[in-house]
C-alpha cells in the first residue's frame, strides 16, 4: 500500500549497534527487540498511511525499566516514541526513525478498584473496556468510552485525552483520571494529581492529559470510577434533511437536556451500515439521530418524553424508542460499527476529527459534498453531535495511483474548513503526524512558541517524541508557502526560502 | 480599559522588571500567598462578549462580574455547574484565577472542568489564545485548564470561555442528624449509587444533603434517602457557598482536601464536611494540620489567616522538589521576569 514517506531528521543520529548494546544491558532479552522483520509491526499505528521502522522497541515490565531506557535514551540523545496498544488514529505513536520504541503493553495490571473510594488504579497497558469489567462488580463504570475501547489502553487515552459516545455528559479523560505517575525524559518520577480534589499548585494534570507522549511517559494512572446507571434507553429519529436534524439537536440542548449520547450520521453513513448490521435505520432518511437517556428508570422516562417531544416538533419524520436493552444495542450497533462498515464498501478510507460549533454543521456537510466532487472522492459522515465532532470518512483506493494524496488534500481542507468555523482540527484523536500541518492554521506563532516552551520545560532535550503534535515554526513556513490563502501571508516574520 | 491598556502595563513591568499584583474584585485578597507588586486593577475589562447558549458556552472579559454572567445564564435556565463563590462582586477572571468550586462541584466537576479557552497575556506582554469555543479540542497542550487556580502567575487571564449547563429542573434538600464518622460513611455509600446528589454539607451533627435532576429521580431518591425536607435550603446552600454560614465564621480556617473516604481525623475544631467528605474545614492553628492531610492522601490549604502566618506557614502545601523545579520552569516559560504576582501561589516564584 501506498504510505507517505518521512523525510529525514537530520537532528538526530543514532548509532544503533551501541544503541542496541546499551539497551540489552538493562532490558532481558524478552523485553528488547532490534530485528527488522520483529521492528514491522511497531511501524505504524491505526493510521497506516503512515509508516517508520524504529531501531528498538523496548518492552519494559518494570517501572525501573522504564527509568532505565529513558535514561539510557537521554544519555545517548536517541528519540522515545510510547506506545500502548497502537489503535490511535493520527500517528501519534508512529516511530522515529532513529529513535526507539517504548511499548507499555506489559504494564496491563489493575491493581486495585475500590469500591467505596470509587477510584480504580491501573497501570498504563491495561485495556479501557477491562476497568470498566472490574469495577462492574460494584455497580460502577470507568465512563469514557472511546470505539476502540475493547483494545485501546489507559496510557494511549491518558496521552490523547480521549473521548467516546457519552462524553457531552460524563467528560473525556482529563474529567476522568485523578492521578498520574509520569517518569521524565531524564529518568525522575512525579506523581501528578491526586484522589484529593484540587490538587497544590499547578493543573499538570490538564497538561499531560493530551500531551501525546511529549512530556512523559505514564506509568500508573488513577481514574475515578461513577455509578452505572440503572437504565438506559435510546430514541431513533430521522429527518429529512441534514439542517433540520441540525436543528433538533440544538433544540434538545436549548430545552435543558444533556443526553448520555447524541450521535448523527448522514445517509452515505447509514446506507453502509445497514446491510452490515441490521440496525433497522430509514435508509431514505438524509440523516439519523441517536440521542441515549441514561438514570433512574423514572428520569428516563421523563426526559425519552421530553426528547420525544422536542424532536417532533423539531420536524422529524419518524421516532422510535428502544424498548428493550437488546435493542438499545442493536439501535447502537450501527453507528459503533460504522468504521469497519465503511471499510467493507471502500478498499480504504481515511478518518477525520474536525469540531465545529454545532449551529455550523449544514454549512460543513453541504462544503463537505462540494469537496467530493472537486477530489472526485466519496465521504461518509458521522457526527458526535452533541459536541459538536465530526468524523467524515473519506473513501479512497491506496492502490489508485493519486487517490492517497487527494484523500490527503480533501481531509486537510475539512480540517481547515473546520477551524474557519470556529471549531478545532481534532476532537479526540490528537494532532500526531497526521494534523501537523494544521496546526499552522489554528494556532499563531506566540501560541506555537508557548506549546514550544511547555513542551522544554518539560523536556529540554526535546527526545519524547519529535516531530509530533507541536509544529516547528520552520515546518509552518514550509506549509504556509504552500498554502497561501486569500493572499494572506501566514508567518510573515519568518524568512521565506 | 482595552486589552491594548493591560498589554502595554505588562509590557511595560517587563521591561523595567516591575512586579505586578493583578486584581479583579479583589474578593479573593485573603486567599494564597502574599500581595506584592504594584496593583493591575483589571475589574474595567469587563463584559460578556459571547453567550450561545445551544452551543452550550459563554466568553466573557475578566473583569465581568459572575454575577452579570450568571443573571444571564438564568436567563436561558442554565447555570456554571461549579457554583463558583461571589464573596464580594468576584469577577470571572478572578474565579478562574482562584480556581475555587462550590457545593456543585461533587457532582458536576471543578472550574477547570468547565475551561474551554482563554485569551492569556503572558509576563512579556504577548497575547496567547488556547482552547476555544468548542467541547472537545485536543489541538495543543491544554493551557486554557493549566490556568484554573495558577492564581494569576503564569499571566493575566484576560478572556475565558466557559462551558454552561442547564439548570436541574428539580431540587430538594434532605437533612439528616447524624455525626461526623457516620456522616463520612453514609456520604460515599451514597456516592457509589445512582443518586442525584449535587452537594452535601455537614457541620455540628446535622447532614444537609441536596438533590437535583429530574423531577422524577428526585422524588425517587427522596424516598430511597429518607431524612427531612429542608425549607429555605437555597438560601442555606448560598450560605455555603458565599461561606457566610456560621460553620466559617473564623479567623483562621484550614481547608483540607481528602479522598472522600478517608476517616473522621480526630482533630479538634472540625467546622464543615463538604463535596462528600472530600472537603473538610478546621479552625485554629494546627501543627499537624499538614502532615495529617498528606498522611491520608490528601492536602491542607491555610485557606484564611494573617497573611504574615501564610506566609511563614506557606497557603498551599509544599511541593515535592522535582515538582518544584518543574513548576518553576513553567512559570519562568510563561514570565520569564517572574513579575505577575510574585509568591501568590508559593513563595519560591
Amino acid at each position: 500500500m501506498k504510505t507517505t514517506m518521512m523525510k529525514p531528521d537530520p537532528e538526530f543520529r543514532t548509532d544503533r549497534t551501541v544503541l542496541a548494546a546499551r539497551l540489552g544491558l538493562i532490558l532481558p532479552a524478552h523485553c528488547l527487540l532490534v530485528d527488522d522483520e520483529d521492528l514491522r509491526p511497531y511501524e505504524c499505528d491505526g493510521l497506516t498511511a503512515y509508516r517508520e521502522l524504529p531501531l528498538a522497541v523496548c518492552l519494559p515490565e518494570s517501572e525501573g525499566q522504564v527509568i532505565d531506557v529513558l535514561r539510557t535514551c537521554h544519555q545517548l540523545g536517541v528519540p522515545v516514541v510510547a506506545r500502548g496498544a497502537g489503535t490511535g488514529l493520527s500517528g501519534g505513536a508512529m516511530p522515529h526513525a532513529q529513535g526507539v520504541v517504548l511499548s507499555l503493553a506489559r504494564f496491563n495490571k489493575i491493581l486495585q478498584v475500590d469500591r467505596d473510594r470509587r477510584t480504580a488504579i491501573v497501570q498504563p497497558g491495561v485495556r479501557n473496556l477491562a476497568v470498566s469489567e472490574a469495577a462492574a462488580p460494584y455497580g460502577l463504570y470507568y465512563a469514557p468510552d472511546p470505539s476502540s475501547q475493547i483494545a485501546c489502553t489507559l496510557g494511549g487515552n491518558v496521552a490523547e485525552n480521549s473521548g467516546g459516545v457519552h462524553c457531552l455528559k460524563y467528560g473525556l479523560t482529563v474529567h476522568n483520571v485523578l492521578r498520574i505517575r509520569v517518569v521524565s525524559i531524564e529518568g525522575e518520577v512525579f506523581e501528578i494529581g491526586s484522589e484529593a480534589p484540587d490538587a497544590p499548585g499547578y493543573d499538570l494534570l490538564a497538561l499531560l492529559i493530551g500531551s501525546e507522549g511529549m512530556l512523559g511517559v505514564v506509568t500508573e494512572v488513577t481514574v475515578k470510577l461513577v455509578p452505572k446507571p440503572e437504565l438506559a434507553q435510546v430514541v431513533m429519529a430521522s429527518f429529512d434533511d441534514v439542517a433540520r436534524a441540525g436543528d433538533a439537536v440544538a433544540a434538545i440542548i436549548a430545552a435543558g437536556i444533556i443526553p448520555a449520547g447524541l450521535e448523527m450520521m448522514d445517509k452515505p453513513a447509514t446506507a453502509a451500515v445497514e446491510p452490515y448490521v441490521k440496525a433497522g435505520y430509514d435508509l431514505n432518511a438524509a440523516a439519523i439521530l441517536l440521542c441515549e437517556a441514561d438514570g433512574t428508570p423514572e428520569e428516563v422516562a421523563e426526559e425519552i418524553t421530553r426528547v420525544t417531544e422536542v424532536l417532533t416538533t423539531a420536524g422529524a419524520r419518524d421516532i422510535r424508542v428502544s424498548h428493550s436493552e437488546a435493542e438499545r444495542l442493536r439501535f447502537w450497533a450501527g453507528r459503533k460499527a460504522a468504521f469497519p462498515a465503511v471499510g467493507r464498501i471502500t478498499p480504504d478510507y481515511y478518518c477525520m476529527d474536525g469540531t465545529i460549533p454545532r449551529k455550523r454543521l449544514a454549512e460543513m456537510l453541504s462544503a463537505i459534498a462540494e469537496m467530493e466532487k472537486k477530489y472526485g472522492l466519496r465521504c461518509a459522515n458521522v457526527f458526535h453531535a452533541g459536541d459538536g465532532n465530526l468524523h467524515p470518512l473519506i473513501m479512497y483506493d491506496a492502490a489508485k495511483s493519486g487517490e492517497w494524496a487527494r484523500a490527503e488534500a480533501f481531509g486537510a481542507e475539512i480540517l481547515e474548513l473546520s477551524v474557519a468555523l470556529g471549531g478545532s482540527i481534532t476532537g479526540e484523536h490528537g494532532v500526531g503526524i497526521e494534523k501537523i500541518n494544521q496546526m499552522c492554521v489554528q494556532y499563531k506563532t506566540p501560541e506555537l512558541e508557548a506549546f514550544r516552551r511547555i513542551k522544554t520545560a518539560f523536556d529540554e532535550t526535546g527526545l519524547l517524541n519529535p516531530g509530533k503534535a507541536v509544529p516547528s515554526l520552520h515546518r509552518c513556513a514550509e506549509y504556509g508557502r504552500m498554502h497561501v490563502h486569500h493572499g494572506d501571508v501566514k508567518f510573515p516574520e519568518l524568512e521565506r526560502f | 480599559m482595552t486589552l491594548e491598556d493591560i498589554v502595554s502595563v505588562i509590557t511595560t513591568a517587563h521591561e523595567s522588571h516591575t512586579p505586578l499584583r493583578i486584581r479583579g474584585a479583589g474578593s479573593k485578597d485573603f486567599y494564597g500567598g502574599m500581595l506584592a507588586g504594584e496593583l493591575l486593577d483589571v475589574a474595567g475589562y469587563s463584559g460578556i462578549v459571547a453567550y450561545e447558549p445551544t452551543e452550550l458556552y459563554i466568553t466573557a472579559k475578566c473583569g465581568t462580574p459572575l454575577a452579570e454572567i450568571e443573571a444571564a445564564l438564568a436567563e436561558k435556565n442554565q447555570m456554571l455547574a461549579f457554583e463558583p463563590p461571589h464573596f464580594s462582586g468576584a469577577t470571572v477572571g478572578g474565579c478562574v484565577a482562584a480556581g475555587l468550586s462550590g457545593p456543585r462541584r461533587q457532582q458536576a466537576g471543578a472550574v477547570r472542568d468547565f475551561m474551554l479557552g482563554a485569551r492569556l497575556i503572558d509576563g512579556t506582554g504577548q497575547v496567547l489564545d488556547f482552547g476555544g469555543q468548542v467541547m472537545k479540542n485536543v489541538a495543543g497542550y491544554d493551557v486554557s485548564r493549566l490556568l484554573a487556580g495558577s492564581l494569576g502567575t503564569l499571566g493575566l487571564i484576560a478572556e475565558v470561555t466557559l462551558k454552561v449547563l442547564p439548570k436541574p429542573v428539580a431540587e430538594q434538600t434532605l437533612v439528616f442528624d447524624i455525626g461526623e464518622g457516620e456522616a463520612i460513611t453514609r456520604l460515599n455509600q451514597w456516592g457509589g449509587q445512582p443518586l442525584p446528589i449535587s452537594a452535601s454539607f455537614w457541620h455540628e451533627g446535622q447532614l444537609w444533603l441536596r438533590l437535583s435532576g429530574a423531577r422524577a429521580a428526585v422524588e425517587a431518591a427522596r424516598g430511597k434517602l429518607g431524612g427531612l425536607v429542608a425549607v429555605d435550603a437555597e438560601k442555606h446552600w448560598i450560605s455555603v457557598r458565599e461561606q457566610t454560614h456560621p460553620a466559617f465564621a473564623e479567623k483562621l480556617l484550614w481547608r483540607l482536601a481528602l479522598p472522600s473516604t478517608a476517616p473522621a481525623l480526630g482533630l479538634a475544631g472540625l467546622r464543615a464536611i463538604e463535596w462528600g467528605g472530600a472537603l473538610r474545614w478546621y479552625a485554629g492553628e494546627h501543627e499537624a494540620m499538614r502532615g495529617a492531610a498528606a498522611r491520608l492522601g490528601g492536602h491542607a490549604v491555610l485557606y484564611r489567616a494573617p497573611e504574615s502566618l501564610r506566609c511563614r506557614e506557606g497557603a498551599f502545601a509544599p511541593l515535592a522538589p522535582a515538582l518544584l523545579a518543574l513548576h518553576r520552569r513553567l512559570k519562568k516559560s510563561f514570565d520569564p521576569r517572574g513579575i505577575l504576582n510574585p509568591g501568590r501561589l508559593y513563595a519560591e516564584f
